[in-house]
């Protein structure tokens, strides 16, 4: 077993945290702007930066089949450990839904979602004004639960850094090369 | 020479009324006229739900065609209700001071095939290209599906202006699309000789 996060795993986890915190405030904003070039321009880098995500959270769950991340330190709790992988199996489901509600969604609205606006990606679904509104209210949803999870997900790293003095929030930073020994 | 017109003339009649056949009105439920705008490299179409035309065409005597084509500009759909006032107003439509699009034939030739090419004047927000558009032509029973394509310039016609002038976003590039449902003048088929226009219309 592992003893800790490959450096793989760290990069994925920290570039698809980068990608999500901008996702998530361009989504927030850009509905309620008025027409215009801008907006426009924050629906275009909301859809790339979805895609990004659901094909990274793909990546990253591959890589995590084949280098299970190390186990949580000793001093955890059966039930905070239990908690800690509910709550990563549902940041996963979110990684993946999230972008797959939004990518339906735009095809029901009639907006094909074209990667970098290069890549045409398939509507799966036909333009239909009615399933294009529901989608619309899950894909906010489950991004709002989204937001409530990763608060979670912070505030618990922090507790263990902060709190409990152990190595998890450590384990998962960049790893930097060892400070020189000054003798 | 006059016996070789007589002789064209005849076997052009004895070759059925399907050559004499001249299509002169336009069904508007059954045609469209719709457009495809790129924004940030995602298509979006759109169509225009109201349009006059007037039509002679002949399959058989392209050359002889005529076509003039009247758009009202507020019949501009989209699907959004946000998109439709942005569009009628100032930076592109400008639907107060240009409330109608219009298009005029000035040629029409056959390419071969079923492939016809229409050329003609395109007025719009007061500007006046030249645009070109290919189509085809089949016949539906006693309909004419005319059914083509041309790419305009939006900015040539200075529509959308302002900061949507950033072709980087919205493409300068519009693909206009027409499926016209024309029917067979009344007295044509079977009638006087193609090219000839049947008496008492003006």
């Amino acid at each position: 077993m592992l003893t800790e996060y490959t450096r793989t795993a760290i990069a994925l986890h920290w570039i698809i945290a980068a990608l999500i915190l901008a996702a998530l405030p361009l989504g927030l904003i850009m509905t309620g702007l008025p027409l215009s070039p801008q907006k426009l321009k924050f629906y275009a880098w909301h859809k790339w930066l979805g895609v990004t995500v659901f094909v990274l959270a793909v990546v990253r769950l591959l890589w995590r089949v084949r280098h299970p991340p190390p186990p949580l330190p000793a001093s955890v709790p059966a039930w905070q450990r239990s908690a800690a992988s509910v709550l990563h199996a549902c940041l996963y489901v979110l990684m993946l839904a999230i972008p797959l509600a939004g990518w339906l969604m735009s095809s029901a609205k009639g907006f094909q979602t074209v990667y970098l606006g290069i890549l045409p990606i398939p509507d799966l679904i036909a333009k239909d004004e009615a399933l294009g509104k529901t989608l619309a209210t899950v894909h906010a949803w489950l991004a709002y639960a989204l937001i409530a999870l990763l608060m979670v997900h912070v505030a618990a790293a922090l507790k263990h850094h902060f709190i409990d003095r152990d190595d998890v929030l450590r384990r998962m930073l960049p790893r930097l090369p060892p400070p020189k020994e000054t003798t | 020479m006059k016996h070789l017109a007589l002789l064209l003339s005849a076997a052009l009649l004895l070759a059925g009324p399907a050559l004499a056949v001249q299509f002169d009105r336009i069904l508007p439920a059954q045609s469209a006229l719709s457009f495809v705008s790129k924004q940030m490299g995602v298509p979006v179409e759109g169509q225009f739900r109201r349009f006059t035309a007037q039509i002679a065409f002949d399959p058989a005597r392209p050359d002889t065609g005529r076509a003039a084509l009247e758009v009202e500009l507020a019949s501009f759909d989209m699907g959004s209700r946000e998109v439709y006032e942005e569009v009628i107003g100032r930076n592109w439509f400008d639907v107060r001071q240009h409330p109608t699009a219009r298009f005029v034939a000035t040629g029409l030739k056959h390419l071969g095939g079923e492939r016809y090419e229409v050329r003609g004047q395109l007025t719009l927000k007061g500007r006046t290209r030249e645009v070109v558009a290919p189509f085809s032509y089949r016949q539906q029973g006693r309909h004419a599906v005319l059914e083509g394509a041309f790419p305009l310039r939006r900015l040539d016609y200075g529509i959308g202006t302002g900061p949507w002038g950033d072709t980087s976003i919205v493409a300068d590039e519009v693909l206009v699309r027409f499926r016209f449902v024309a029917a067979e003048a009344a007295a044509a088929a079977g009638g006087p000789a193609p090219g000839t226009r049947p008496p008492g219309k003006p």
